[in-house]
């Protein structure tokens, strides 16, 4: 018997509720890929999760057997940080969705990973409380995910992302230990290490999030600008006036073609990049700071104000459903996640505008442009031969432009499998070698969602007990993709 | 064979003196690194010599921790005090770790910007030792504590390793985040050489407002604050004298400030009050951390103790100082009652840290960064 095989046969000692271990080759299809759908495993298993106990238990399994885990919650992450594994288990918290407690008085929420975004705010919004990160996925995005991706989101430019709004996490550790990790506790900041590190340093079972006040005063404008250029200025100047918006969010001329296509959002016509601001806070903070923001906006040919919770909806909607809504002007796409410096957002947008030029390739560029992530979406035929290596050039290269010009290969959305070969592009080797310190201090086994994050798997020393079946260095990413 | 292997480094070293005692141990040597090059050479002469070394910045904080078991090198970043980038542009700055609090915020002032940390020793302190004693301030209720803020780091370990993480982007996920792992380790993990901070716009208008409370009556009056809609950065209280009133104040920010604070709290005033943010005097200190909705029970285990308590009753994190071997029992209550007791400095022995959850995660990290035991040993939780 393979380790797999032994491990299945175990796995049914600790997981015997009804349809939780999945075997049959039909269902495991269901989870071979993660929101990034070109990047596809078929788990040896997956486990439908039911308790911390439960994933310890199967994580010790692991352990013995020699058998790799990837957890996973929703599956709308976008770099492949939840590929399965052929060779292993997929711990899918899916099931795991309880809203444990709602602690106002402390302004905290204990969840379980498996619990959406959404979920956390919908459960404390009549009492005027919010879970203030909110990436786009946050109606079925898991917090689980959430905290393994450290996501972001919109407003992540006044409110922070995932980390800075979780207060403390129960793991279970690659070992198979169930530990908190607690801000409040004395020691390293194993918490502010855990979140984000997709999944490479054990599963979050349990999360205290922070909740925060919802504002007194919500104001979302819309600017339409005739060119890209204008609505860059635009942001320059707002940052420069010391405003700190909730969200300063860019779109461009081919992406609300896009949007206009797919949702009807009725931007203003003819218009070469719509910008929509977000100002939240204290009413009268917030009247000021749009009558200052109506001035620094005056190149705009449209402005238009939400009146209400309708209107807001309105002005969002095309920026919501950009991703999915260029599948309307383009058969396929990439979608990239880069960042860079605020300042260079206008120079970097010129490269990618000559970038497009000489490949022939279009790009929709959808971006945080308070905080610089860019979001170009790569569009291409994949009926046309060569088109989708074209793209895939084009997406690298704009990953090259962000990190020449002091920027992130990533904003929000992970190394996961999609980007690790471009880590040694950021990173040097030293640089990565301490990270695989923590990795290593963690998970010495290298079981806990091997092949992510770095570009090639590291030994840590010697490993103990049970040798998996196949050499870490042989074994690459690639020998699980299709 | 040990000053043989530091001289070779090539760093300006100095004899110790009594002043470079860190807790009651006097180091041999005193290193003044320039350069992050520098830091990497002079670790890798303490790696071939098996010398213990403890970074150390303004020295405002030398006295917080445990004493090390054993130090060779005291590694004094004064020299590296060069603001290396300040994009006001992009609201970030990267600056070497011995550049004092002070002085970056004097050169970001001329740009309209800060650093938000309003904390202990915010004028000597420098960056590195803000992060390696990983201090926050009142403001932190609304911004964040000194992690929050930190969006790159440059560090060097124990064998001469430079490594980095973050960068100068805000919005950054890429790979671990080995600054939220330096922050608050006490030197114990490596140097601090280098660190990128977020920014943001000085307000152009803050007011004060405070009132006195009997301790009974902080707790609700600090949780109704923290749920405000005007939107108090900070809430603060300072209680000398455990014997008598607590006086609560909050801070406004931002634009109609001084209308929004009259909301919450009896007496404007546009000033900083005295204590604000100051760790205090006293041969003990500690810090305190709490739920908000424990607040009452730590003043009321605290009344009449002699010790003193200042910070952030919405945070749920303190100060507590005091003098005598008093201190010591005082310490073990809060813990009774549910606090977080971390004794930063004290002549008394005790258990400085408390129960510790995930230590044994923590001496892994340890091993793996530090497996000769040189950086601080000893300083921090469990004999790290």
């Amino acid at each position: 018997m393979t380790p797999l095989a032994e491990f299945i046969t175990a796995l049914h000692g600790v997981a015997s509720g009804e349809g939780e271990v999945i075997t049959d080759p039909v269902r495991l299809r269901t989870y071979e890929c993660d929101g990034l759908t070109y990047h596809r495993a078929t788990p040896g298993v997956v486990v439908l999760a039911e308790s911390a106990t439960q994933i310890a238990a199967i994580v010790k399994l692991c352990n013995r057997y020699g058998v790799p885990f990837v957890a996973r919650g929703s599956g709308t992450g976008l770099s492949g940080g939840a590929l399965p594994r052929t060779d292993g288990v997929l711990i899918v918290t899916s099931k795991m969705r309880r809203v444990l407690e709602i602690d106002l008085p402390n302004r905290r929420a204990v969840v379980e990973p498996g619990v959406t975004n959404l979920a956390i705010t919908e459960a404390v919004r009549e009492q005027g409380y919010y879970y203030a990160p909110d990436p786009s996925s946050q109606q079925i995005c898991s917090i689980g995910g959430n905290v393994a991706e450290n996501s972001g989101g919109a407003h992540c430019l006044k409110y922070g992302f995932t980390v800075n709004h979780v207060e403390a996490c129960e793991i279970v550790t690659p070992d198979g230990d169930i530990v908190v990790l607690d801000r409040m506790d004395p020691g390293y900041d194993l918490l502010g290490a855990f979140v984000g590190s997709e999944g490479t340093l054990g599963v979050a079972t349990k999360v205290t999030v922070r909740l925060s006040r919802t504002p007194e005063a919500v104001t979302t404008v819309l600017a339409a600008f005739a060119s890209i250029e204008q609505g860059g200025q635009a942001v320059s100047a707002i940052i420069g006036a010391g405003i700190v918006p909730a969200a300063i969010e860019m779109m461009d001329a081919l992406s609300i073609e896009a949007a206009e296509a797919a949702v009807a959002c009725a931007y203003p016509e003819g218009a070469g990049a719509v910008l929509i601001v977000e100002l939240d806070g204290p009413a009268e903070a917030v009247e000021r700071q749009f009558a200052q923001l109506t001035e620094i906006c005056a190149q705009a040919f449209e402005l238009r104000v939400a009146a209400d919770p309708a209107e807001r909806a309105a002005i969002w909607k095309g920026r919501k459903s950009a991703f999915a809504a260029v599948g309307r002007i383009s058969p396929a796409y990439i979608v990239q996640d880069g960042v860079v410096p605020r300042t260079s957002l206008p120079s970097v947008l010129a490269s990618i505008d000559r970038l497009s030029a000489e490949y022939g390739i279009k790009v929709a560029n959808v971006f945080h442009a308070g905080d610089g992530n860019l979001h170009p979406l790569v569009l291409f035929d994949d009926a046309e031969p060569g088109a989708g290596e074209r793209a895939e050039t084009v997406s690298g290269k704009i990953l090259d432009l962000c990190i020449e010009n002091g920027g992130s290969i990533t904003g929000e959305h992970g190394v996961g499998v999609d980007k690790s070969r471009y880590m040694p592009r950021m990173f040097s080797d030293d640089d990565l070698d301490t990270m695989q310190l923590v990795r290593c201090a963690f998970d010495p086994r290298n079981l806990s969602n091997p092949g992510k994050v770095f570009p090639t798997p590291r030994l840590c020393g010697e490993v103990p007990g049970v040798r998996k079946g196949v050499h870490p260095l042989v074994e690459s990413g690639k020998a699980e993709q299709f | 064979m040990a000053e043989e292997a530091l001289e070779k480094s090539g760093v300006t070293l100095r004899e110790a003196g009594p002043l470079d005692a860190v807790g009651d141990v006097l180091p041999s040597y005193v290193a003044l690194p320039e350069s992050v090059e520098e830091i990497s050479a002079l670790l890798r002469a303490c790696a071939e010599a098996d010398l213990a070394a403890v970074p150390v910045g303004g020295g405002t904080k030398l006295d917080w921790g445990a004493p090390p078991e054993r130090c060779d090198v005291l590694i004094d970043t004064c020299c590296m005090n060069q603001i290396i980038e300040h994009a006001a542009g992009d609201l970030v700055v990267r600056a070497q770790a011995g550049v004092t609090l002070e002085a970056l915020a004097d050169r970001l002032a001329t740009q309209g910007q800060e650093l938000v940390y309003d904390g202990p020793f915010r004028a000597d302190a420098t960056v590195g030792g803000l992060l390696a004693a990983g201090t926050a301030g009142p403001r932190s209720f609304r911004y964040g504590t000194p992690r929050d803020l930190l969006i790159g780091i440059t560090v060097v370990l124990a064998d001469g390793t430079i490594a980095k993480s973050g960068g100068k982007v805000v919005k950054n996920v890429a790979g671990y985040d080995l600054g939220k792992l330096f922050t608050g380790s006490f030197g114990t993990l490596g140097v601090i050489a280098e660190a990128t901070f977020r920014l943001h716009p000085l307000a152009a208008e803050r007011a004060w407002v405070q009132t006195r409370l009997t301790p009974a009556q902080v707790q609700d009056a600090a949780v109704r604050l923290a749920a405000a809609q005007a939107e108090p950065t900070a809430v603060e209280l300072d209680w000398p004298d455990p014997s008598g009133p607590v006086t609560l104040a909050a801070l406004v920010e931002g634009a109609a400030a001084t209308r929004r604070a009259q909301t919450l709290l009896d007496e404007v005033t546009s000033s900083m009050p005295g204590w604000w943010g100051e760790a205090g005097e006293g041969e003990s200190l500690a810090e305190v951390r709490c739920m908000p909705d424990r607040v009452g029970g730590v003043l009321a285990a605290l009344e009449g103790t002699g010790l003193a308590l200042r910070g952030s009753p919405v945070s749920g994190r303190f100060f507590l100082r005091g003098d005598g071997a008093g201190f010591v029992p005082v310490v073990a209550g809060l813990r009774e009652a549910g606090a977080r007791v971390s004794v930063l400095a004290s002549p008394y022995l005790m258990d400085r840290w408390g129960e510790v959850s995930a230590l044994p995660l923590m001496r892994r990290v340890k091993e793996r960064f530090d497996p000769g035991r040189r950086m601080s040993p000893g300083r921090f939780v469990g004999g790290i």
